[in-house]
């Protein structure tokens, strides 16, 4: 393992350390936990907590401010944060209309969060959730645990914090949020694997020419293992995934969301982009919103992830467009 | 068969030795089919079970139990955190009803992991465990073998709950890592002479 860290059983506490250090105009820590807060209070404004396991950043402590997520819980590395911190970023997050938990589909991720809102509950908080299942590389099937979540989440964490900032009551941000959730698909390919720094090797091992279509932002496996293909090839599969799932027909109008994984390039994931904008332009899509950047990683992992909404109503343009005082979405 | 402050004292804290000492495996085994992070999510909770047990008494298992539950509930995260949580919760919760016995305290422990993570025996879990080793304790029967037979049982099942669900066919041939930890709780409890 080759990684700028000391012990790693001080990554989190550093990670954590550092990042408020940085971000200390727009945020705080709360405390020893992992729990990040905006300082913007949003008095009055319906909160929004989110947070996982730690190796996605910026996800989610990088969308913390305002406009974006009220607080976001930062649990061990790949480790879903526990029911008492995520409860402590909810007391904080409520400023008085309720507070939504964005929770991406993950076993651990759902029991603590569902445990955290019944301890809300008994406090008289109003917690309501959505959970994000935006990866298509597994089957949604009653023999498994359902779609994860994955670089979609970030996207509707920004729809709804300007819906939030708007003024929208709890209630209108869960439909939206189960609307947008709906529209938003997402899938991916890893050429090198993520080493979590306590194991201290790779979580899978892929051969110096292959790559692995689906693989999940911890390395759960994915649909299919080949050779490694140009990028435009690679568009075409994923942009093929894609369209069973979405079904499109000329004239749709799209949000088209490039994802780096953390060890690719940004100019490999510009040229991704421009194979991705020829193929679905001869579709006949509309982009209505363009995003490249890695804002859900997978610790250094190589490889991308793509990410299709259907913009079904013109208003989450304007969401996603709104400006947000956050350490990470530009 | 009875639980006494002694006796619960001893057994959890040589569960929480036994976590600790086998870190690697159970890291080895959820790398398998997992994300790899349940050794080192059981052993943050083990050292947290064990400050807690060394730096207070205990005036009931029922303290005992929730000490435990609040260990494991804030420092294990994942999805074990939760489920072993809910576990010790329920456990707390029967130890101090009339019905106090070894069997029915952990039956309640069984049925408050089911309630939090759903699964039934089959889906390569830590209730293929749980589940047997709850009715072999009724019969009075619980045995190391019965408890290490029923963990490797998990190595043929296909995942149908958790990270592991994801791997479909390709989760078969594994022992489940939660499913061996749940089979040093047993382990360690028999060892414990508590069913003496």
């Amino acid at each position: 393992m080759k990684k700028i860290i000391n012990n790693p059983a001080d990554v989190w506490e550093e990670m954590l350390r550092g990042l408020s250090f940085t971000h200390s105009d727009l945020v705080e820590r709360l405390g020893e936990t992992g729990v990040i807060y905006r300082k913007y209070e949003g008095k009055g404004k319906v909160g929004l907590v989110s947070g996982g396991g730690s190796g996605h950043e910026p996800s989610h402590a990088g969308f913390v401010g305002k406009g974006m997520l009220s607080a976001a819980v930062c649990g061990e590395v790949f480790t879903s944060p526990t029911p008492d911190q995520v409860f402590e970023a909810i007391k904080k997050a409520d400023q008085g209309a309720g507070v939504l938990l964005i929770i991406k589909n993950y076993t651990g991720d759902v029991m603590n969060f569902e445990m955290a809102m019944e301890m809300a509950e008994m406090e008289d908080i109003k917690v309501e959730k959505v959970i994000v299942n935006d990866d298509i590389a597994v089957e949604d099937s009653t023999y498994t645990a359902g779609r994860r979540g994955v670089a979609g989440t970030v996207l509707v964490h920004k729809i709804l914090g300007a819906a939030a900032e708007a003024g929208f009551s709890l209630e209108e941000i869960k439909a939206l949020g189960e609307k947008v959730i709906d529209n938003i698909k997402t899938v991916g390919v890893a050429i090198s694997p993520a080493t979590v720094p306590a194991v201290g090797k790779p979580g899978f091992e892929l051969a110096d020419d292959e790559m692995e279509y689906g693989i999940g932002i911890h390395g759960e496996p994915g649909y299919r293992r080949e050779k490694i293909k140009s990028s435009k090839e690679i568009a075409e599969e994923l942009v093929s995934r894609l369209k069973e799932e979405l079904n499109w027909k000329k004239g749709d109008r799209y949000g088209v969301f490039v994802n780096g994984l953390g060890g690719t390039p940004l100019m490999e994931l510009y040229i991704f982009m421009n194979d991705v904008q020829e193929i679905l332009s001869k579709e006949g899509l509309v982009f209505d919103y363009k995003k490249v950047a890695s804002y859900m990683t997978s610790i250094e992992m190589a490889g991308l992830s793509l990410t299709l909404i259907k913009l079904e109503d013109e208003k989450w343009v304007e969401y996603l467009n709104q400006p947000v005082e956050t350490a990470a979405w530009v | 068969m009875m639980l006494t402050v002694e006796n619960t004292n001893a057994w959890l804290l040589s569960f929480a030795d036994k976590l600790i000492e086998n870190k690697e495996y159970l890291t080895d085994l959820d790398t398998a089919i997992g994300d790899g992070d349940h050794g080192n999510n059981m052993a943050r909770g083990a050292k947290m079970i064990k400050d807690k047990l060394n730096s207070q008494d205990f005036s009931s298992v029922q303290d005992i139990f929730k000490a435990v539950a609040m260990a494991l509930l804030s420092s294990v995260g994942g999805a074990a955190g939760p489920l072993y949580g809910s576990a010790f919760m329920g456990m707390a919760k029967q130890v101090a009803t009339d019905d106090n016995s070894v069997d029915a305290v952990i039956k309640a422990g069984l049925e408050s992991v089911q309630k939090r993570g759903k699964a039934v025996p089959g889906e390569k879990t830590m209730v293929d465990v749980w589940v047997p080793a709850v009715k072999a304790l009724e019969e009075g029967k619980l045995s190391k073998d019965a408890i290490w037979e029923a963990v490797k049982s998990t190595k043929d099942m296909k995942a149908t709950k958790g990270r592991a669900s994801y791997l479909g066919d390709r989760s078969i041939g594994h022992i489940d890592p939660g499913a061996t930890s749940s089979g040093y709780f047993f382990e360690t409890l028999l060892d414990s002479n508590i069913l003496d």
